[in-house]
C-alpha cells in the first residue's frame, strides 16, 4: 500500500493516540513515536506499530504517533486508519487487516 | 527600693546573680508607649519582619499547604529570601505541588539546599526526580512531620504562615477574611513549634479574632501582604469532584464495601483520603446510612463538601477537619459548632498523646500503585518521576479498623495492580481491601472481612486474579530504569526509612 497524501487518524485523549502519515519521496519508512507511557511500554508501542505496518504493505513513507496511553488494539485501528486515508484506499481488504 | 536596701539586696547570698526590679516596663518596654503596646507585632514590609527574625543561612524555614494549587506565600517569600541573598536553607513545608514550580530556580541558585514535604507534583517533581538537588528530600506523612519536628530532626527556625485575616497581635483563622481556606490544621503545628513565627496576612480584622486557630501568643511578627493564597484552587488536582463514570463504579462498590465490612454501624466513623473516587464514595453512603438508619460519630480528615453534605442532612455527628477541600468545607467549619479544626498533632503525629486516627473505623485512601503484598505507592508515578504525595496516608491506614484502597485498575496504559511498587509509602499489612472497577480484592490478613464481602455478594477475587486481568488488558509494563542517586527518602510516619526515590534515568 502506498501513501500518497498526508492524513491523520484518532485524536489526543487519553488512552487514545494521534497517527499522522505523510508521503515520502524514497523508499523507506520514517517512523516517529511519541508515548506517555515511552518508558514502560515504547518497545510494545513501535512492535505493533511496525507489524500493522506490515501488514498493510507500508514500505514508504512518514508516520508520526502520538501516543495517550493506547491499548494495542487501538494502535493497530488507528495506524490502519491512517494509512489508508493516506493511501486513498476506496476497497478494503477486511482480510488483510485482522 | 532605695540604693541603700538595693546595695543590701545584692550582698544576700540566696539572690545572687538575680536582676533586681526597677521599673513595671523594664522587661517589657512597649508597655510605657500606647502605639508600641497595641502594634508592635506589625511590620511594614516582609524584608524587615525576616531581619528581625533572626533567620541565617542554613537554617529552616516552614510554611502551611492549606491553599493546595492556589498558594500564594511560599515561592513569594522564598523569592523574596532569594533576593536578600539568603543561602543553604532548608525548605519544611508541609506539603509542596504544582504551583511551587518557580522554586527550581532556587534551588538552583542555592537558596534552598534541603528540603521536607509531604510530597511534590508538576515541574518542580520532576527536576527533583532527575537530580536537582544534591540532598535528597525527605517526604513524610502529615503525622509523621509532627513527629520528626518532636525528634528535633526538623527544627523549625522561621515559620512563615499565610492567613486571610488576624488581629494586630496575630489571632487567625481560616475562616474569616476574604481568602479563606478553612482548617489552619498544618499551620497550626508550626505556630506551635517553630522558633519564629511570621504571619503573613491580606487583612486585619476587629481585635480579638475569634475563634484563634493560631493565638497571639504563638506570633511573633506580623506583615500585610496583597494576598496569602487562591482558595478556589484548593479543589484543583487532586481534591477535584468527579463526574467520571468509572471513578464513580468504584466509588459506589467502595460504599458497598463499607456497608458489608463489619464496621458500618450506629456510631462508626469514617475517613476519606483525597482522590475523585475516594471523595465521591462519600455521596453513595447516603442512601446506605437512611436505609439501616445508620448515622456516624464523626469524619475525619480532609473534609470535602461531599461529607459537609451528609453532615448538615444530620448523617454524621461531628466533623474533625485537618485541611478543608473545598469552599464548602470552609463555610461549614466557619458556621458549625460541631465542626471542629485540628491540627496534625491531634490528627495523626504516631507519639501524640491523642490522635483522631487511632478511632477511625473505616477510611477510603487512593493509590497511584499497588503491589501483589498491597505494599501502597502514593508518591512516584510509574514511570519512577514523583508525583504524588504522601499525606495521611500511611497515618490513617496505620490507625483505622480497616483501610480500603480506591483505584482504578488502569489508568490510560498503566496498570495499577504490579508485582512490586515503584516506592512504598504505607505497608501492606495495614491495608485490608482494594477496590478496583474490575473487582474486589481482600489483604489474606483479613479473612473475616472477606468473608462478609462474599456474603453480600460483591465481586471478590484474589489480587493475583486482578493483577493477571490487568496484565492481559494493557501487556507487561517494561521496568523503569533509575540511576544509583536517591533523590527522595520515603520517612515511615514514625521516622523510621521506609523506602528510598532514586533518580530515574534519563
Amino acid at each position: 500500500m502506498k501513501i500518497v497524501k498526508e492524513a491523520v487518524a484518532g485524536t489526543l485523549e487519553s488512552s487514545d493516540l494521534l497517527v499522522k502519515v505523510a508521503p515520502l519521496a524514497d523508499d523507506k519508512v520514517d517512523l516517529v513515536i511519541e508515548s506517555e507511557v515511552m518508558r514502560q511500554f515504547g518497545a510494545q508501542i513501535r512492535k505493533v506499530v511496525e507489524e500493522t505496518l506490515r501488514q498493510l504493505g507500508v514500505r514508504s513513507g512518514q508516520i508520526v504517533i502520538e501516543d495517550k496511553g493506547a491499548l494495542d488494539c487501538a494502535i493497530r485501528a488507528r495506524v490502519q486508519t491512517a494509512v489508508l486515508r493516506g493511501a486513498e484506499c476506496k476497497e478494503m481488504n477486511w482480510s488483510a487487516l485482522s | 527600693m532605695n540604693q541603700e536596701i538595693r546595695n543590701k539586696l545584692l550582698l544576700e547570698p540566696g539572690l545572687e546573680g538575680m536582676e533586681m526590679f526597677e521599673h513595671f516596663a523594664q522587661q517589657a518596654p512597649y508597655l510605657k508607649d500606647l502605639g508600641q503596646k497595641l502594634s508592635r507585632k506589625i511590620v511594614a514590609t516582609l524584608q524587615e519582619a525576616i531581619r528581625l527574625s533572626g533567620l541565617q543561612d542554613g537554617m529552616t524555614i516552614s510554611f502551611h499547604h492549606a491553599f493546595r494549587e492556589g498558594d500564594k506565600t511560599i515561592n513569594n517569600v522564598v523569592q523574596i529570601l532569594a533576593d536578600m541573598g539568603f543561602k543553604n536553607l532548608t525548605l519544611a513545608s508541609s506539603s509542596l505541588l504544582s504551583c511551587n514550580a518557580p522554586l527550581i530556580e532556587h534551588i538552583k541558585s542555592g537558596v534552598i539546599s534541603r528540603i521536607y514535604t509531604s510530597g511534590m507534583r508538576g515541574k518542580l517533581a520532576e527536576a527533583i526526580s532527575n537530580g536537582l538537588m544534591e540532598h535528597p528530600v525527605h517526604i513524610h506523612s502529615h503525622g509523621g512531620r509532627v513527629k520528626l519536628i518532636q525528634s528535633g530532626e526538623l527544627k523549625l527556625d522561621v515559620a512563615f504562615l499565610g492567613v486571610s485575616a488576624c488581629d494586630e497581635f496575630g489571632n487567625a483563622n481560616g475562616v474569616s477574611g476574604k481568602s479563606r481556606c478553612g482548617s489552619l490544621g498544618y499551620a497550626k503545628v508550626d505556630a506551635q513549634f517553630a522558633n519564629k513565627v511570621i504571619m503573613l496576612t491580606e487583612e486585619f480584622v476587629t481585635f480579638p479574632n475569634t475563634p484563634a486557630s493560631i493565638s497571639q501568643d504563638q506570633v511573633d511578627y506580623i506583615v500585610k501582604v496583597d494576598q496569602v493564597g487562591d482558595p478556589s484552587k484548593i479543589s484543583v488536582g487532586a481534591a477535584r469532584v468527579t463526574s467520571n463514570p468509572r471513578e464513580l463504579l468504584i466509588a459506589r462498590l467502595a460504599a458497598d464495601v463499607i456497608e458489608h465490612s463489619g464496621y458500618f454501624k450506629d456510631g462508626f466513623s469514617l475517613q476519606t483520603g483525597s482522590g475523585a473516587s475516594s471523595t465521591a464514595a462519600t455521596r453513595f453512603l447516603e442512601s446506605r446510612m437512611r436505609k439501616q438508619d445508620i448515622k456516624a460519630s464523626f469524619a475525619l480528615g480532609g473534609i470535602t463538601g461531599g461529607i459537609v453534605d451528609l453532615f448538615r442532612k444530620g448523617l454524621i455527628a461531628k466533623l474533625v477537619d485537618t485541611q478543608s477541600f473545598d469552599a464548602d468545607a470552609a463555610d461549614s467549619l466557619r458556621d458549625s459548632p460541631n465542626h471542629i479544626e485540628v491540627s496534625t498533632n491531634e490528627y495523626a503525629n504516631p507519639i501524640s498523646k491523642g490522635t483522631y486516627c487511632d478511632r477511625v473505623d473505616v477510611v477510603i485512601l487512593s493509590a497511584l500503585e499497588v503491589d501483589l503484598d498491597f505494599n501502597v505507592n502514593v508518591i512516584t508515578g510509574s514511570d519512577g518521576v514523583m508525583r504524588g504525595a504522601s499525606g495521611g496516608h500511611s497515618d490513617v491506614a496505620a490507625a483505622a479498623n480497616l483501610s480500603i484502597v480506591v483505584a482504578p485498575l488502569i489508568r490510560s496504559r498503566i496498570p495499577t495492580i504490579v508485582k512490586h511498587v515503584t516506592t512504598v509509602v504505607t505497608p501492606g499489612e495495614c491495608i485490608g481491601v482494594l477496590v478496583t472497577d474490575h473487582g474486589i480484592a481482600v489483604n489474606p490478613n483479613r479473612p473475616e472481612v472477606a468473608e462478609r464481602l462474599k456474603e453480600a455478594g460483591l465481586p471478590v477475587m484474589t489480587i493475583e486474579e486482578l493483577y493477571a486481568r490487568s496484565v492481559a488488558i494493557t501487556g507487561e509494563p517494561a521496568p523503569i530504569e533509575f540511576l544509583d542517586k536517591i533523590v527522595g527518602i520515603i520517612r515511615y510516619r514514625d521516622g523510621t526509612v521506609i523506602d528510598v526515590v532514586r533518580q530515574v534515568k534519563p
